[in-house]
């Protein structure tokens, strides 16, 4: 880690229970600007709570967040928002409305008025989807629309929960890429929440493993491979095993 | 029967401002309601408990409970608060409306994939923005469904607001019931739907503009809606001399009286409308509230069950006692005077040797059978008249009024209930039987006037020929026109046919000063 770099996105102790069970437990965590973070972990592990703490899409019991080195908490909530990029599993696009309305809504919530055709090709799809119907879009296609209306306003900061999950593997790879050369492009802080370890190990620079509501391993995707054990270890063992059966199965096929 | 279709413009124009009024009403409560309560189970469970609840109570039933609670109200409050007319008509409507438009409302923004709210939220929209861009746009259609649901509801209803004291298409209906003019009640009910179904046809059309978005589809017919309400409501309010109106309980013999009476107060020059229909313990409280300038009530009937009298004096005495009755109470109200014949409760049977009063036939009475009219049985005139005579019927049963007679004159009967002013009685050469104990007090027919008319010497001048010169037999005749199976006679061809009868046998009586 580079101690130098600021801190975009710092999380001080917050802990999150719904009744009994305690989601989030204690997490203290500084996110570098500019970096793009994984969290990974297994469902009910606490790392979508922990993501939407940071736009107060949920509210921590204890603890604090801070984003630029100001407390979310007291602020106003839509603002804050309105100023973080946010793209979830299941788009919800707004089927009433165009393409091009989704990805400019920001305008009606006294917003600038975004440009919508360099949006669209920024997130690699064809000006003319601008006059179509959500329903009409693959979920590829709608997942890069969600992803061009989350970048409307010139976010600083995009969060994104399990936001591949329901595409197939080809369209992940494609857009997992597109969404790496926005956040390199816009100089964008970036938390990606997954169940995926290869997909973490390929597209983020900080790997953060997610276990029972605490973080329990915080490396790059280099030192997550070189792990030998510890609770990283197993997550990271599946996609390279994954990877190994089948080179194997394509050196027995040369054979 | 084309002076009642006469009606139609007039009655259909406050059809339309009670039934919009009632859906505007409504839709300010239960699109709020139906927002607030969409995300809060309990509130929604009790709000469309509440809405359900009001729908399992009979229409009828509903608007005859608001009159209790507005009296009751009024009292509360000191006075002021019309218990008869537009205002329980309005609310009983309004608590109809509820329950379709709230259910559609939470169905429709429940309906709402919840992502897309997660979106709305994720963004940056503030409550009132997402219901404002997604929520409300979403819910619309079903909501729209709703509506228009209400709406049909509503301008059916709305005909038993007559029941009440308020002019509505239901005029025609209930006075063809009551008269049995089939092209009446058809007339009252053709309008009716036909109302409704243009608007449910209209609100369509507003409801495709809502849910593909063209905004020229919504606002159409919506200004069209508007431009009815407001034709009506012109036409409702825009004669500029107050018109003096009429009442009638819901029998064929009010219906033509308050024709006779109106016939006379227009050739004097007045406008006139008519309040059909009443209840008859609503008639004396509409004259007295001010809803009704002139009816005809019945002096048994103001002295037994408005002023709780159990004696019965001589009718001129009556007449008078009653007078002075009125005018102590805060309505002011006036006996102009009585018409001249008596319709009292009383029990009538083919003729028979040795039967000419109730004494009579108390003796033979255990080897006969009675048929009475729906209520008969009930009034305290029936147990007065039991009681003071010993009667003891074989058999005793309740009929609607058509019935009964049929079963006498088929033989399933010996006696029946009867109206004295009745025209079958003749028509079917029935005896009506004496009272000489006096059991029951005299049920002259006087002439009432409201306070706000009592003292216009116009209305007395056009009036006072009344008094004392409506004889039994006419009354009986007029009646029977209306009330006979074939070749019946509308109420106002039987009042025009009364009017030239005015006075011909009938014994002058003196009026009541």
């Amino acid at each position: 880690m580079d101690v130098t770099t600021t801190t975009a996105i710092a999380f001080e102790g917050v802990t999150k229970r719904y009744g009994d069970a305690t989601v989030v437990d204690a997490v203290t965590l500084d996110i570098a600007e500019g970096s793009f973070v994984a969290l990974v972990g297994t469902s009910g592990s606490g790392k979508s709570t922990l993501l939407k703490m940071v736009n107060r899409l949920v509210e921590p019991d204890a603890g604090a967040v801070r984003v630029a080195g100001a407390a979310v908490a007291g602020g106003d909530a839509p603002a804050l928002r309105r100023s973080i990029g946010y793209v979830f599993q299941n788009v919800g696009l707004f089927p009433h409305l165009s393409v091009a309305d989704n990805i400019a809504i920001r305008a009606r919530l006294g917003e600038g008025v975004p440009d919508v055709g360099a949006l669209l090709t920024q997130v690699g799809l064809e000006p003319d989807v601008a006059g179509r119907s959500p329903r009409a879009l693959s979920g590829g296609q709608q997942q890069r629309v969600g992803i061009a209306r989350a970048l409307a306003g010139d976010a600083k900061i995009l969060l994104m929960d399990e936001p591949f999950g329901a595409l197939d593997p080809v369209t992940r790879e494609r857009i997992g890429q597109t969404v790496r050369d926005l956040h390199v492009a816009r100089g964008l802080t970036t938390i990606m929440v997954t169940h995926d370890m290869g997909e973490a190990l390929l597209l983020a620079d900080r790997v953060l493993v997610m276990v029972a509501g605490r973080i329990v391993a915080d490396a790059t995707p280099a030192e997550m491979l070189r792990a030998e054990d510890g609770p990283a270890a197993a997550l990271v063992a599946v996609p390279r095993g994954q990877a190994a059966r089948m080179q194997a199965l394509a050196d027995g096929g040369a054979a | 029967m084309i002076a009642a279709f006469g009606q139609v413009p007039g009655l259909a124009a406050s059809h339309i401002l009670l039934a919009a009024a009632a859906l505007v009403l409504a839709l300010a409560i239960s699109l709020p309601l139906g927002v607030f309560a969409a995300r809060r189970p309990v509130l929604r469970q009790a709000a469309l408990g509440f809405a359900s609840l009001v729908q399992t109570v009979p229409g009828l039933a509903l608007l005859a409970l608001f009159y209790p609670v507005l009296v009751g109200l009024s009292a509360l409050v000191g006075g002021g608060i019309p218990a008869l007319g537009f205002l329980p008509s309005l609310l009983a409507l309004t608590l109809y409306a509820l329950l379709p438009i709230l259910r559609n409302v939470i169905t429709g923004l429940g309906g709402i994939d919840p992502a897309v709210i997660e979106a709305a939220d994720g963004i940056g929209m503030t409550p009132a923005q997402r219901l404002r861009l997604v929520e409300a746009p979403l819910a619309a259609p079903v909501a729209m469904a709703g509506i228009r649901t209400a709406a049909v509801w509503t301008i059916g209803a709305a005909t038993l607001s007559t029941t009440v004291g308020y002019p509505s298409l239901g005029n025609l209906i209930f006075a063809g019931l009551q008269t049995e003019t089939t092209a009446l009640v058809l007339a009252g009910c053709v309008a009716s739907a036909a109302l409704a179904l243009a608007v449910d046809g209209l609100l369509a059309l507003v409801e495709r503009g809502v849910a593909t978005g063209r905004r020229w589809l919504m606002a159409g017919p919506a200004l069209l809606l508007l431009a009815v309400v407001g034709g009506a409501a012109a036409y409702t309010w825009w004669p500029a001399k107050p018109a003096i109106v009429i009442g009638a309980k819901n029998f064929s013999e009010q219906y033509i009286l308050a024709r006779l009476i109106g016939d006379r107060l227009q050739q004097a020059g007045f406008d006139v409308r008519y309040r059909e229909g009443l209840g008859s313990a609503l008639a004396l409280r509409a004259l007295e509230g001010g809803d009704v300038d002139v009816y005809v009530d019945y002096a048994g009937t103001i002295w037994t069950n408005a002023m709780q009298r159990t004696d019965t004096p001589a009718a001129p005495a009556m007449a008078a006692g009653i007078d002075g009755w009125l005018q102590a109470r805060p309505g002011r109200a006036r006996v102009i005077g009585p018409l001249g014949f008596e319709n009292a409760y009383a029990l009538a049977m083919k003729p028979r040797a040795g039967v000419a009063s109730i004494a009579d036939l108390a003796r033979v009475a255990p080897g006969l059978r009675l048929a009475a009219d729906l209520e008969f049985l009930d009034r305290p005139e029936w147990r007065t008249i039991r009681d003071a005579y010993g009667l003891r019927f074989a058999d005793q049963r309740a009929y609607s009024p058509t019935f009964m007679y049929r079963a006498l004159s088929g033989g399933q009967a010996d006696v029946i209930s009867a109206f004295s002013s009745d025209g079958r009685i003749a028509a079917d050469g029935l005896v009506v039987l004496a009272d000489p104990k006096r059991a029951v007090p005299s049920y002259d027919a006087l002439l009432l006037v409201g306070g706000a008319r009592a003292g216009d010497a116009r209305v007395r001048a056009a009036l006072q020929p009344l008094v004392g010169r409506v004889p039994v037999a006419a009354m009986r005749q007029a009646n029977y026109m209306v009330d006979r199976d074939a070749d019946k006679a509308t109420p106002e061809v039987a009042a025009r046919w009364l009017a030239g009868q005015l006075g011909r046998t009938g014994a002058q009586k003196p009026a009541i000063r």
